[in-house]
């Protein structure tokens, strides 16, 4: 029995952690977030260069064929960075769904590329967790049409991923005639953010998706590299909390000398230690396929979200007047969390879904 | 990542569960001591479920330490309703400390009778004016020829109507520095000089008491560790009460028993569970209680690997596991309404008033065994590297 990272999944969070401090740097992370798209594309590229967009896609497709637990190590270093990068759709969930419901065509034609960092994919369910402003498509003979909203990686993508409401999972190339690209401007400015209207855009179906099973799973991955996500840039905002408590003085006194900072610097750390083996549980759970293995991915993505809410709160209060500059930059990992949270699902709307897994609603 | 205990557990799993089955029998009534516990106990120790790791010559089973073996025990007890081990601070905290710390006279003396739970025991150690600042405790130890002779009060003994046994800290050293002028000392509950007095809490039970202590006369032998040494003495069996305080695995139980609760009780013909608001604080405390059980594993796994740091994973587990605890006794509470309300025997009363009762109880193990107020300060201090209260002059 061994509940933990294993050396070669440590090794990779340290690499991806030496990569992004050298090369995506506080003043990077501005940079893009003020415009400069070029700089986003350079780390991009760098993480290919890391294997990252490879990860997920199996061996004999030119990926590496790894499980969800690595996938989890990978997105909580780029949530610790705040790293501008496509991953969570392009690189863990549009794989899986290829994976798991394409036909022998789609998978080569698209799996190798995604492994190779040459083609995006943008992945747009949204609708089917809960849709807003009426949004959500149809599909009819070979052909998408409707709206979709907040696409993750979906700006500049090659393709699109999209899901009817009734689980039905649909590739569109970006190319084709029929669609309009609205760029949705969030607070999270280190990712982007798009909405699709389509009319009668050519789309191909994977076959396999009529099995309600392929969505499910493709969810689970894309909340649990969410909540991954939230767990490192929570570790990031709790450890520059305690930092920072131990530089600034008043009253004569390190501010971390103060019961009062003290306690809130516990109540963090309490509630984040947990939350690291939950994210590893969980995908390990999924790894293995286990009874309870989506249970445990929507109370992980609920329960993280929960515990990142009150940490990006608490980082800033305990940096006063400074945490809500845009000097310091804390706020890019508080508006990533708050992002995090919304993607997929808040908490109310996962736990509702928890309670019906578990059968709560008969 | 391996969650598996390996196939050289799954026969002694089959053993285990052997035992249980042919033991189910078994309920235990008489009160503590009584023949047929003691018995039972030793049953437990002969097979190895119970005291698995102490030394055979001190009463134990003997066997070598294997953390997944006991964890093995602990769940299939856990499915059974057969009677579990004897807990008590005497067995959790006092059988470690004479093991680590204790003379050879003293641990053939005292840990067999523990184990066997023939010997009770309680702790002297919180005073009224020594509660979280336990170190500048007041009761006084004087050598008087071969005895100590003890005066002082202590309070918030549990089981101390029942002990034979306390094991006391008293201020031997008094012109020492406050954490080095404490020793540990054995005090037979028998000894001329004690009076005991129970209190009563809000739940309605005495659990605990008050010691005052006159001119109580112990033998000089019965100190464990040397003069001053109290406190490093003590600190060593703290950490095993505070890790048994909120097990996890016993709140998952206690989980399952509210969800069957909210299924079954109505507002208005209408089942709690299906009211949103409830049914969401439900899974609110699920998904909390999905984190420590995975914070638990951890703990697991750091003590079978080497080199797997779980300091902070430990630190944390009181503080989280008893306002967990706490907070979903009060859900319970809320889905019954005002028949969450009723106690004692009343009318209508669910599950003998265990919800109201463990609601208030777990309100005390909030503030006992280091209030989390102290945990704060323990885990800011020790776990994340920040300054102690800058120390008022004179204390």
């Amino acid at each position: 029995m061994y509940f933990g990272l294993s050396e070669e999944q440590k090794s990779l969070e340290e690499n991806i952690s030496k990569f992004l401090s050298d090369n995506a740097p506080l003043d990077t992370i501005k940079a893009v977030a003020d415009g400069e798209e070029a700089k986003a594309d350079d780390i991009h590229k760098g993480i290919i260069e890391l294997g990252l967009s490879g990860l997920m896609v199996p061996e004999s497709y030119g990926g590496l064929g790894l499980n969800m637990l690595f996938a989890t190590v990978v997105s909580s270093a780029l949530g610790a960075g705040t790293a501008p990068v496509p991953y969570a759709g392009a690189y863990v969930m549009a794989p899986i769904a290829i994976t798991l419901a394409g036909d022998e065509d789609q998978k080569n034609e698209w799996l190798p590329k995604i492994a190779g960092g040459e083609k995006v994919i943008g992945v747009g369910l949204s609708e089917f967790v809960g849709a807003r402003e009426d949004a959500g498509i149809e599909f009819d003979k070979g052909k998408v049409s409707g709206r979709s909203l907040f696409l993750i990686d979906g700006k500049n993508a090659d393709a699109y991923l999209l899901a009817n409401k009734s689980g039905e999972l649909f590739l569109i190339d970006s190319s084709s005639k029929g669609i309009t690209v609205t760029e949705l401007v969030t607070v999270d400015k280190t990712r982007t953010s798009i909405e699709l209207t389509l009319d009668k855009v050519d789309a191909t179906l994977l076959p396999g998706s009529s099995d309600l099973s392929v969505i499910e799973k493709v969810l689970d991955a894309g909340r649990l590299m969410l909540s991954a996500d939230t767990v490192g840039a929570s570790q990031v905002m709790l450890d520059k909390a305690v930092a920072y408590s131990l530089e600034r003085k008043q009253f004569g006194r390190l501010i971390g000398s103060f019961q009062a900072v003290k306690h809130m610097c516990a109540e963090m750390a309490a509630e984040l230690e947990p939350c690291h083996s939950m994210i590893w549980h969980a995908a390990h759970s999924q790894d293995s396929s286990t009874e309870d293995a989506r249970l445990m991915a929507c109370q992980t993505k609920a329960h993280v979200s929960e515990v990142g809410k009150q940490i990006s709160k608490t980082s800033t209060e305990v940096h006063g007047g400074m945490g809500f500059t845009d000097e310091l930059g804390l706020h890019y990992w508080f508006k990533r969390i708050g992002l995090n949270r919304q993607l997929l699902g808040s908490p109310e709307l996962i736990r509702e879904e928890a309670g019906k897994l578990q059968g709560f609603d008969q | 990542m391996d969650l598996e205990y390996g196939p050289e557990y799954d026969d002694f799993r089959s053993e285990v569960i052997n035992f249980i089955k042919e033991n189910e029998g078994v309920k235990l009534s008489g009160p503590m001591r009584d023949e047929s516990r003691v018995n039972w106990q030793q049953k437990l120790i002969d097979n190895g479920y119970f005291a698995r790791s102490v030394p055979k010559e001190y009463g134990g089973y003997g066997g070598h330490m294997d953390i997944i073996k006991l964890r093995i025990i602990a769940e299939e007890f856990a499915k059974s309703p057969i009677p579990k081990a004897m807990g008590g601070q005497g067995i959790q905290m006092l059988v470690p400390t004479l093991l680590s710390l204790g003379t050879e006279e003293q641990k053939q003396a005292y840990i067999r009778p523990t184990l066997r739970g023939e010997m009770i025991w309680c702790q002297g150690y919180s005073e009224p004016n020594s509660g979280s600042d336990l170190a500048s405790l007041q009761t006084k130890g004087e050598l008087d020829g071969d005895e100590w002779v003890i005066n002082g009060q202590k309070i918030w003994t549990s089981t101390a109507q029942l002990a034979q046994m306390c094991f006391i800290l008293v201020r031997t050293e008094p012109d020492a520095p406050k954490h080095q002028g404490i020793s540990y000392l054995l005090m037979p509950m028998d000894s001329e000089g004690i009076d005991r007095r129970p209190i009563k809490q809000m739940t309605g039970d005495s659990d605990f008491n008050e010691l005052f202590l006159t001119d109580v006369r112990i033998p000089a032998e019965n100190i464990v560790g040397s003069r001053g040494e109290g406190w490093q003495v003590a600190n060593a069996t703290l950490g095993h009460e505070r890790g048994s305080l909120a097990d996890p695995n016993v709140t998952q139980n206690r989980l399952n028993s509210l969800i069957d609760l909210m299924k079954t009780e109505t507002i208005d013909g209408q089942r709690v569970i299906d009211k949103p608001i409830f049914r969401d604080r439900l899974l609110s405390i699920q998904g909390r209680l999905m984190a420590q059980q995975s914070n638990a594993l951890r703990i697991l796994s750091s003590q079978i690997n080497d080199g797997q740091d779980a300091t902070l994973a430990k630190f944390i587990v009181k503080l989280q596991g008893t306002e967990l605890r706490h907070e979903l006794e009060g859900l319970a509470i809320d889905a019954m309404g005002e028949l969450g309300t009723l106690y004692e025997d009343s009318p209508h009363l669910r599950d003998h008033g265990a919800w109201q009762q463990t609601y208030m109880y777990y309100l005390g193990l909030i503030i006992g065994g280091g209030t989390n107020q102290i945990q704060k300060n323990i885990i800011s201090e020790r776990a994340l590297g920040m300054p102690k209260e800058p120390k008022v002059q004179g204390a």
